[in-house]
């Protein structure tokens, strides 16, 4: 090999497929051994790094990072024949599914399936199917209009799930102010969505104005306001020490009477409260994705220019998607308080904006399959290791992997786990360099 | 110049530039612009590169705000509209569509889609009307598909309906980016550059096609364009700018025999040396 071949090779290796891969795979496993490794000592910083990645245990890391390597390459030479299968197989899946009976068929049948789930589990797993993953499904449904329909970063999705949540403390008569008249928690509903949505319009319509990441810095701030003023305005909020007794759902009306118990019993009830409201949710976003509404903001979302020369009023689609995000989250926020009876500042923190918003790229951002999908199973596998309490896993080391697994997933799926056919035409197309994938990079700004 | 005694003086406009002046910082892009277009009217602005062709348009359609001068546009009945001050949204309502220099159609949408998009700019379903399927919303769902397939018919990409914005042949993506704007239901359509980078086929087929949006469906066409030929071809008037000012306007064969136009395509007699 002559002196300038050398140069050359290397860059094509460092632009290949296969190298960025060998990379992805070290790195993670080097991120294993680092979580997996000894605990940190005070007064030796380097300590906990040093034990992790300079004593024989990396080796073993190593060496399952080529291993995976290999196996990934060797997959990926293997799996064109493989995938062409797939494909054909799913192209008969589509169209099956485009024509109405299958596809109602199949929606019937994980209806009844989600139906029956919860009579076979154990009671801490029907408490995580309503707490964390329920709740979680219908949040990330909201953030995905905002952040999957409309392109819009919101890094401060939490603050409407607090609202929502205090303003049910707040009608509940739980908070030192007392409210003017009383309400069933189910006329809590509309209250608590409409101030979460307010909210949400009046946040939204200075900053919705700007384009980039704005919002992104906007939104964080706004999160974090909320988050401190609901541990600080103790006189209002209750303060640090959090609000109890939020009162639960009750029915009674036309002679029916129900009330939805508290405690470990609730977790059936709430379930199926939730239920039914996670499948309205997916409806509801259905019919929007698919109307006038859905392709304004898909308009936007690829060219804020182009859409505002066809008649679209960007800021106007911009904060109803925001709007309606917000009132989803108030919404959750509604649900998870009155469950739990009990909430306090600490459990909206902007690491649960973050989470979420994970839960939805993971998903696929843009599809309603991918959110829920995306959100259920990340949700079911933290509290799955949690709950098996292995060894390597350790709760506070949860954003790490989650972290890693983002990284991974730029890498070989940028479009999520189920994308929207439109959105991973998008990244696809931003990849050859047409078009941005989002509106915030967009076009040209007006002096 | 009031928009009233401009009204007066051509009772016909469709749109009047007036003493419009654009800068950016310390340059200036547009001078003391001054155009008027009748109603029906093929007119071409044309110009050497930089001139500030598609600024003129930018400030038409308001996404530049010049800072100096009016822009008044005329409703079919006459009636006198001040553009400036609007937002790019709303002077597509009032009747002035464009498309863009390189065309910014939504690549990951199909073709049908992308002209759906532009008929639904004068539909009113709000989300609340999409949820409950009101009868409204599916009235309009149904005139929007056959508006949308007409206008696919109108610039012949009907066959194309379901295929990508973004794998379209180039000269069909012009056409789709015409018919996007036609269905935003124009008095007045802003074409920036449509045959730039076409080929001569192409260039054919465009013109044909920019007669039969003027004739057929009796829009006023504004039409920036580079190709000669073309403008010498279709336009009934011709404005030309350099350096951010009207240098000529008149008939196409005016215009080419001026000698400030030859000046500036060709440079004067010195430079030429």
């Amino acid at each position: 090999m002559s002196v300038h071949e050398g140069p050359s090779r290397l860059n094509r290796l460092r632009d290949s497929r296969d190298f960025r891969r060998l990379g992805a795979c070290v790195f993670g496993m080097l991120v294993l051994a680092l979580v997996t490794g000894p605990e940190g000592i005070q007064g030796n910083p380097t300590y906990g790094v040093i034990q992790s990645w300079l004593r024989p245990r990396v080796v073993g890391f190593l060496i399952a990072a080529v291993v995976l390597w290999a196996l990934m390459t060797f997959w990926g030479r293997l799996s064109g024949r493989i995938r062409a299968e797939v494909v054909e197989v799913a192209d008969v899946g589509r169209r099956l599914f485009e024509s109405r009976l299958p596809r109602f068929g199949t929606y019937l049948l994980l209806i009844v399936l989600a139906v029956l789930l919860p009579q076979i589990l154990s009671g801490t797993w029907q408490e995580i199917t309503v707490d964390q993953i329920g709740t979680y499904v219908l949040l990330a449904l909201g953030l995905n209009v905002v952040v999957g329909f409309a392109g819009l970063l919101d890094l401060g999705y939490i603050a409407f799930y607090l609202i929502g949540a205090y303003s049910t403390a707040y009608w509940s008569g739980a908070l030192p102010v007392q409210p003017p008249f009383d309400l069933n928690p189910f006329f809590i509903i509309p209250f608590a969505v409409l101030a979460a949505m307010l909210t949400g319009v009046i946040l939204g319509t200075p900053t919705l104005r700007l384009r980039g990441d704005y919002l992104a810095i906007v939104t964080l701030g706004f999160g974090e306001i909320i988050q401190i003023v609901a541990t600080n305005l103790q006189g209002v909020t209750g303060g640090a020490e959090g609000v109890i007794g939020i009162r639960h759902f009750s029915v009674n009306l036309f002679g029916v009477r129900y009330a939805w118990p508290v405690g470990a019993t609730a977790n059936l009830p709430y379930y199926y409260l939730l239920l039914g409201f996670v499948v309205v949710a997916l409806v509801i976003f259905h019919l929007l994705e698919h109307s006038r509404v859905g392709r304004a903001w898909t308009a936007i979302r690829e060219d804020e220019v182009a859409a505002a020369a066809c008649g679209i009023n960007p800021l106007k689609y911009k904060i109803m998607a925001f709007a309606i995000g917000a009132s989803t989250s108030g919404f959750a926020g509604v649900l998870f308080a009155s469950k739990i009876g009990f909430i306090d500042p600490t459990e909206f923190s902007v690491q649960m904006s973050i989470l979420v918003l994970i839960l939805v790229v993971f998903g696929g951002q843009g599809s309603l399959a991918g959110a829920l999908v995306g959100a259920a199973f990340i949700q079911w596998g933290q509290n799955f290791l949690r709950v098996l309490n292995v060894g390597w896993y350790n709760e506070q080391d949860l954003y790490v992997y989650l972290g890693g697994l983002l990284v991974v997933m730029m890498i070989f799926r940028p479009q999520g786990v189920l994308p929207s056919r439109r959105r991973s035409r998008e990244i696809g197309l931003a990849e050859h360099g047409i078009g941005t994938a989002d509106a915030m990079s967009a076009g040209e700004t007006a002096p | 110049m009031s928009a009233a005694e401009a009204a007066a003086l051509h009772p016909d406009s469709v749109i009047e530039v007036s003493h419009v002046t654009l800068r950016f910082g310390g340059v200036t892009s547009l001078s003391d612009v001054t155009l008027q277009q009748n109603r029906g009217e093929i007119l071409s602005v044309i110009g050497p590169n930089g001139a500030g062709k598609t600024s003129l348009f930018n400030c038409l359609t308001c996404v530049y705000a010049p800072q100096e001068g009016s822009i008044v546009y005329y409703r079919p009945g006459g009636e006198s509209v001040a553009v400036l001050g609007r937002k790019p949204n709303q002077v597509n309502l009032l009747g002035i569509a464009r498309t863009f220099q390189t065309s910014r159609l939504f690549n990951a949408l199909t073709t049908f889609e992308n002209v759906k998009i532009g008929v639904e700019a004068r539909q009113h379903t709000g989300p609340i009307g999409a949820v409950l399927r009101l009868p409204r919303t599916r009235r309009e769902e149904k005139e929007g598909d056959e508006r949308a397939f007409e206008l696919l018919d109108f610039v012949g990409l009907r066959a194309q309906s379901n295929v990508l914005a973004s794998s379209l042949p180039f000269g069909a993506q012009r056409r789709l980016e015409i018919a996007r704007a036609l269905g935003t239901g124009p008095q007045l359509l802003l074409l920036d550059e449509p045959a730039a980078g076409g080929n001569h086929a192409e260039k054919a087929e465009l013109e044909r096609l920019i007669r039969r949006v003027n004739v057929e469906l009796g829009v006023s066409v504004l039409l920036i364009e580079h190709d000669m030929r073309l403008v010498m071809a279709i336009a009934q008037r011709v404005v030309v700018l350099n350096f951010g000012r009207v240098i000529a306007s008149g008939t196409p064969r005016e215009v080419q025999r001026d000698p400030a136009v030859v000046e500036a395509y060709l440079g004067t007699p010195k430079e030429r040396e």
